[in-house]
């Protein structure tokens, strides 16, 4: 079996890794890195549990081969927080008590951080539709979506300083 | 353990919203979940399933596969020791097919490799000689005489004759004369309902890593809601003695009755003692929807009879639940939950229990109720529409309180039925306007609530902090909840306490996270504990000051005299206590071993509005409130959190979610593309009141909140339809289809 190099950018830091050709970037962040924090929950891009940014965009590494990642910047729930200190988001979740089991919590941090940086002041709609694709079986997405909603403001006072 | 005398206590942590102690794990991705776990030399294992619905097996031959290199082992039932009670046997046959292959999905055999592609590459070189069946998916289908049998000889007694072999079980409850009852009624609506199976849902698929050394000692790291119940269940299925195994929960990504399981752990434990190397097994989603979970699906017939102001005058319903290729007891439940709101002079259930060719049914969150108390709602909502009469006036007039010989057997202690009715009734969501197209339902829910059995050690440690051990997986912030009690209960700062969840061997038998039981048990045997460690160091204290032990007491978190000749003496503190623990005594501790019981049965009322798209037949959630008694809440976020959870899982099981079997008994949509829960967008803001009304076998009054709130949105979203678009389901789920089918006639 032969394994092709990749030579990527993980949260800032250089990683290089060797994948078989078929794996998805997923397990290559899992079981070759060692990064854990994003999940399978399904294989199939419906849950969203995997959810990481590529080059800036969001997306559910379960679609992406490894291979695909070779020279791209890759941003997953691991580097959410900067240096021991909390994203507003993260912040919010614990406060608002948006998690229950947790299993979805990472890739739902990461799809928001995502809508954040493109709309700072989004409508609870708008919000419910970005997270669309983030499944949650414990919570029912309320405390979710406030806890996005109470992060935003939050990280717009900062910007403003109001 | 009695509800403490003091009815106006003040409480200082309970009821308040600190941080749960895992937060930062989980917005992290740090918390290590069951497939985050690896270990050296560790092998991939994964399981070949049945094309079948049912199939005899003829002959497996595993030649070629082990013949590939990086290929390590592979087993099949023949490798599993021979448990000698049916419990465990079929739990065997399930987790690796005897000589027939049950269900579409059912296991067949298992292998480990040095990697998941040459495992998967083996599953393929793994021959398997079937005998094909006729299979029964249908539970009317299959308890036809004529029927396909499942399994043969599994008919209790109890079975009435003139069935086919596939019902296993039957049960009766109620009491009084239906008969007479119906006599009495100025109306009588009979109708029958069908119910789809959903699953439970979780996003985190099973996964574990079992490692079996050669003198017989295993290590079992997975995601369960039961560490205990997977111990016992492998060594059973291993023939090894529990002592033997230790089993350590991981975090576990969601569960709702689900993980109350064991399915691929025994079988990496067989595969490890085969080679003698750690083996990791993960589900996909795809084997999660074919082989775990599911609840089971119904068809139930419920016969009412009502007054013209309202009185119910006798109430009959029989239920038909199929469990999958097993012999399943959820019918049970919902025979006994069905007309548990109401307080009836004359009611009688029964309930059918039938095998069919599906996989075997796990609990789903109060397993049997939703589909019971949905078909009983929908009846006493269509005679509140017949009569023209307010659907809480009805309830309110019928409804279940103290003293009320339940339709179970029963008499109920103090109950929140009344006033959650009178506070939905109230509340302003209730007379809210609604606009074209848009109907208001509302339906009751009940669950009983479980207790049992409960181990807890409580350490004060030198510093005057406490480490809390317990044994049940926190699978909603349970973690959080024990910590305030212990907090509450020694008189320090929540912050002070640190609760973790235990392996196997840290502390006795621990009944798995079900029945709503964890804050209330597990909070229970902490208060004892802290109860006990508190009375140590009061004796620790009056030995100091030369008292005798009922010369002090405990008193906002210290130790004071107490009476006329305890004379003056400083308080000490639990700090202060702890500090010098090693003069007094050695260090200081309290432990507390129950088979709790006073549960206190739970019941909330849900009001729903929803449109009804004329067109596509879509229904859209507009508002959703949920009303709930808690007992105590201990941190209302997380008991908010469970009402939400639970009305959402029934706003899906009513609207969308169903297993859909093809004529071929073949599962159609074994994915979340097509299996659809509840996504974000599809909802409103749920909002929650919780009331509380002390259950009287806790000390703080805690009841278990968990389950109740996936019991009325079945009923309430049905009322709703109804009374938006004019027409009554008796079917679920009511997607689309099927209600543009009825609009049309």
């Amino acid at each position: 079996m032969s394994g092709i190099v990749v030579s990527t950018t993980v949260n800032g830091d250089p990683q290089d890794f060797v994948c078989a050709p078929g794996e998805t970037l997923l397990h290559a962040l899992r079981d070759r890195l060692g990064l854990t924090g994003s999940k399978e929950g399904c294989g199939t891009g419906d849950c969203g549990a995997c959810s990481v940014t590529l080059n800036g965009r969001l997306v559910c590494s379960c679609l992406v081969l490894a291979a695909e990642a070779d020279g791209a910047e890759i941003g997953t729930i691991e580097g959410v927080a900067e240096a021991g200190k909390l994203h507003p988001l993260q912040e919010a979740f614990i406060e608002h008590a948006a998690l229950q089991c947790g299993i979805c919590t990472p890739g739902i941090l990461v799809a928001a951080k995502s809508l954040l940086e493109r709309n700072p002041d989004p409508t609870d709609e708008e919000v419910r539709y970005w997270l669309a694709g983030n499944l949650c079986r414990c919570t029912g997405y309320d405390k979710i979506i406030r806890a996005v909603q109470a992060a935003a403001a939050q990280m717009r006072e900062e910007t403003h300083g109001v | 353990m009695a509800f403490d005398a003091a009815k106006d206590r003040q409480f200082k942590v309970v009821g308040t919203r600190p941080r749960r102690p895992d937060g930062i794990d989980k917005v992290t991705g740090k918390a290590q979940y069951g497939a985050d776990m690896s270990a050296p030399g560790m092998l991939h294992g994964l399981v070949l399933r049945s094309p079948h619905p049912h199939a005899r097996i003829v002959g497996i031959d595993a030649s070629a596969a082990l013949d590939m290199a990086g290929v390590k082992a592979v087993v099949t039932n023949a490798d599993l020791a021979e448990p000698e009670d049916d419990f465990y046997r079929d739990i065997k046959d399930n987790v690796l097919a005897r000589d027939k292959a049950l269900y579409d999905g059912h296991a067949v055999a298992a292998v480990a490799a040095t990697s998941l592609e040459i495992a998967l590459a083996a599953l393929d070189r793994i021959e398997v000689e079937y005998e094909v069946l006729p299979h029964v998916t249908d539970v009317d289908a299959a308890m036809a005489p004529d029927a396909p049998v499942v399994q043969p000889g599994r008919a209790d007694e109890t079975v009435p004759s003139g069935h086919s072999e596939n019902v296993t079980g039957y049960w009766q409850f109620g009491h009084g004369d239906p008969e007479g009852g119906f006599a009495k009624a100025d109306k009588i609506v009979e109708r029958s309902f069908k119910t789809a199976a959903t699953h439970q849902g979780y996003i985190e698929p099973h996964a574990c890593l079992g490692s079996m050394t050669s003198d017989g000692k295993g290590e079992l790291w997975c995601c369960t809601q039961g560490q205990y119940m997977v111990r016992s269940t492998c060594a059973a299925l291993l023939g090894m003695d529990a002592s033997q195994l230790r089993v350590t929960a991981s975090e576990i990504g969601g569960g709702f009755g689900g993980k109350t399981t064991t399915f691929i752990e025994p079988v990496a434990l067989a595969l490890s003692r085969k080679c003698g190397r750690p083996v990791k097994m993960v589900m996909s989603r795809e084997e999660v929807f074919r082989a775990t979970g599911p609840t089971a699906s119904s068809s139930i017939d419920v016969k009412i009879g009502m007054t013209s102001d309202g009185k119910v005058t006798a109430g009959a319903a029989t239920l038909r639940y199929q469990g999958g290729a097993f012999p399943s007891e959820t019918v049970l439940f919902g025979a006994q939950s069905a007309f548990a709101a109401y307080d009836l002079e004359a009611v009688r259930t029964e309930g059918f229990s039938v095998l069919t060719n599906r996989p075997k049914e796990a609990a789903y969150r109060a397993p049997g109720a939703p589909m019971a108390v949905y078909a009983v709602e929908s009846v006493v909502d269509e005679l509140c529409q017949h009569f023209g009469l307010d659907p809480f006036e009805v309830r309110l007039k019928n409804a279940a309180r103290k003293g009320t010989l339940s339709s179970y057997g029963p008499t109920f202690d103090e109950i929140g039925l009344v006033a959650t009715l009178e506070a939905a009734q109230a509340h302003a969501h209730y007379s809210a306007p609604l606009g074209p197209n848009q109907g208001r339902g509302i339906s009751c829910g009940f669950w009983f609530n479980f207790g049992g059995n409960t181990c807890v050690s409580l350490n004060v440690n030198d510093d005057g902090t406490v480490g809390v051990t317990e044994g049940n997986p926190d699978i909603g912030g349970s973690r959080a909840s024990i910590s305030m009690m212990a907090a509450e209960e020694l008189g320090i700062p929540y912050e002070k306490v640190r609760t973790v969840v235990t392996d196997t061997n840290s502390l006795g038998f621990n009944d798995v996270t079900d029945g709503s039981r964890v804050t209330f048990a597990v909070g229970l045997a902490t208060i004892n504990a802290a109860r006990a460690a508190k009375a140590e160091m009061c004796r620790r204290v009056a030995k100091l000051w030369g008292l005798e032990e009922d010369a002090v007491k405990w008193e906002n978190g210290a130790v004071v005299p107490a009476g006329p000749n305890a004379g003056k003496h400083e308080s000490m503190s639990l700090a202060e206590i702890a500090a010098i623990a090693d003069q007094t005594g050695g260090p200081i501790a309290g432990h507390h071993e129950t088979n709790a019981d006073g549960a206190g049965v739970s019941f909330g009322v849900h009001i729903c509005d929803a449109e009804v798209d004329p067109e596509t037949g879509a229904t859209k959630v507009l508002r959703y409130t949920v009303f709930q008694d808690a007992g105590k809440a201990v941190h209302p976020d997380y008991v908010e959190g469970q009402m939400q959870g639970g009305a959402v899982q029934g706003i899906g099981w009513a609207l969308n979610e169903e297993y859909i079997y093809g004529d071929d008994g073949k599962l159609q949509n074994p994915g979340f593309l097509d299996y659809r829960v509840p996504v974000a967008s599809d909802l409103p803001p749920i909002d929650t009141v919780i009331l509380e009304i002390p259950n009287p076998g806790h000390p703080y009054g805690v009841r278990g909140v968990g389950e109740t709130s996936i019991v009325p949105p079945l009923a309430a979203l049905s009322n709703a339809i109804s009374r938006a678009a004019g027409i009554r389901l008796a079917e679920l789920p009511m997607s689309p289809p099927r209600i543009r089918a009825a609009l049309r006639g």
